[in-house]
């Protein structure tokens, strides 16, 4: 239990009809870790991301949360999906931020993060809006709890998801091109509360086009292209010090600006 | 006869429209959700069924449909519904079909809701009738009140069809005063009283869309 990986994903296949978007993908991430996937749009990050989130279905391969087993490859290697109970268990270890929030715009501010804490995890209101305050404190939108999602900014409204997502108490929270519709300005403000909780410890694995941040902040870092990960490694090694041809050439243009 | 008694049998009638109102409201707008999830089911048969229904009962005279139900159970399966059944058919025309006009009005609405937000709510480990009862469908409404608006008014007028089956709504009270006076003056001011009605209508729909007015999306 103690050194049980927090997730474990292995031999992931995954095609939506001829096209096969993962290709044979293992991937452990570990208590503590912070793994950023870089690569081209249509690479299979957000489809890798998507099925360890439920999203999706694998169609090969299996997943785990801890010790709780989601998907196992029966003989064939075909993903063979637990029971309603399973996957709900598995619910409660992870949590997801989106590239677009997808916060819920009826609910305000303070409900959009403790709703589901009362009404999915069915905690005491008192302590799960005591909860709620204390994480938009540390998002710095103390003073934002009665307003609605339309009336932030952007950057606002992805720390209002972190915090909806961090309410549920997740062992490991996933980010989906977490700062993609942001202008940079609010890109900065995110990756910072991003950053922060890298700080804590927060298991994290984000999906970034933000390569300096990826470097800095994450322990590790994979490149996926066509549907495989191609190179993963030390953060720095991979940013810095591409071994691969076509990691080496996605991040050309990035070392290119980084020379200026 | 004096303005104000036949004012007053026509009011006396407003009360068997407004009854026949409510009645359908109750009736047809919780049946229309039931019946746009059958539409959007992805079991075929049970989405050819809903898709069958809403084309049947939009694609007839809803003063035929009133009919059917009043003298089918007699014609067709030889039943005596009693004297007091053309409240029933009534009631039951009214509901079934209205109910297939809101269906697809509901159906528009639940699909121009973003996936993100099944997408969000399946995250955090909400059930699905918690993810439409609380996400979705809080936000159908906002999206659909226009839309419901123009035929929550419609009916206000539809009402006036009861008269088909014999019943003293305020249109069948006017065409009897209209008769007996020789006058055109009870269809006047029956006029005016609906057109009252649906000023009152319109106020509370406002009232409702405005309240839904904190946010946007």
């Amino acid at each position: 239990m103690e050194n049980m990986p927090v997730v474990n994903l292995s031999h992931a296949r995954k095609a939506f009809g001829s096209n096969e978007v993962l290709k044979d993908i293992s991937l452990t991430v570990n208590q503590g870790d912070v793994l950023s996937i870089i690569g081209p749009s249509g690479g299979g990050k957000s489809t890798l991301l998507r099925c360890m989130t439920l999203l999706e279905t694998l169609d090969a391969g299996s997943l785990a949360y801890g010790d709780v087993k989601v998907a196992e490859a029966d003989s064939t290697g075909k993903a063979v999906y637990g029971g309603k109970d399973v996957l709900a268990r598995a619910k409660k270890r992870y949590g997801l931020v989106f590239q677009n929030f997808n916060l819920f715009p009826h609910f305000t501010v303070l409900q959009n993060v403790t709703d589901a804490l009362i009404s999915v995890q069915k905690r005491p209101k008192e302590e799960a809006l005591a909860h709620g305050r204390e994480l938009l404190a540390k998002m710095g939108l103390a003073d934002k709890e009665d307003m609605v999602p339309c009336e932030l900014s952007g950057g606002q409204q992805q720390r209002v998801a972190i915090a909806r997502a961090l309410a549920l108490d997740p062992d490991v929270l996933f980010f989906d091109e977490p700062t993609s519709a942001l202008d940079p300005e609010l890109t900065q403000e995110v990756l910072r509360v991003i950053r922060e909780l890298a700080d804590e410890h927060m298991t994290m694995v984000i999906v970034t086009h933000e390569m300096a941040f990826a470097r800095d902040v994450a322990d590790r870092v994979a490149f996926m292209d066509g549907g495989v990960i191609v190179e993963e490694g030390p953060a720095q090694q991979v940013i810095n010090n591409p071994q691969h041809n076509r990691t080496k050439a996605f991040l050309a243009r990035f070392q290119e600006g980084a020379a200026d | 006869m004096e303005l104000g008694v036949m004012v007053g049998a026509l009011v006396d009638g407003l009360g068997l429209s407004a009854w026949i109102f409510v009645v359908t409201l109750v009736g047809s707008l919780p049946l229309g959700i039931v019946v746009a999830l059958c539409r959007m089911s992805s079991f075929k048969p049970l989405s050819l069924l809903a898709q069958f229904y809403i084309s049947i009962l939009r694609g007839t005279p809803l003063m035929l449909q009133l009919m059917a139900f009043m003298f089918g159970p007699y014609y067709l399966l030889g039943m005596n519904m009693g004297t007091d059944w053309k409240f029933g058919a009534c009631a039951v025309g009214f509901i079934l079909n209205y109910s297939a006009y809101f269906a697809e009005i509901y159906r528009s609405g639940i699909q121009s809701i973003p996936k993100g937000q099944y997408e969000a709510a399946l995250v955090l480990g909400y059930s699905r009738s918690q993810t439409f009862f609380k996400i979705v469908l809080p936000q159908v409404i906002k999206r659909i009140l226009p839309a419901m608006g123009n035929e929550i008014i419609t009916l206000v007028k539809d009402t006036s069809l009861a008269f088909v089956l014999g019943m003293a709504e305020m249109f069948s009270v006017a065409k009897a005063l209209a008769a007996s006076n020789v006058s055109m003056i009870p269809y006047a001011i029956a006029a005016l009283i609906y057109w009252v009605f649906c000023l009152f209508i319109e106020f509370i729909l406002g009232r409702v869309e405005k309240k839904l007015a904190y946010y946007h999306d």
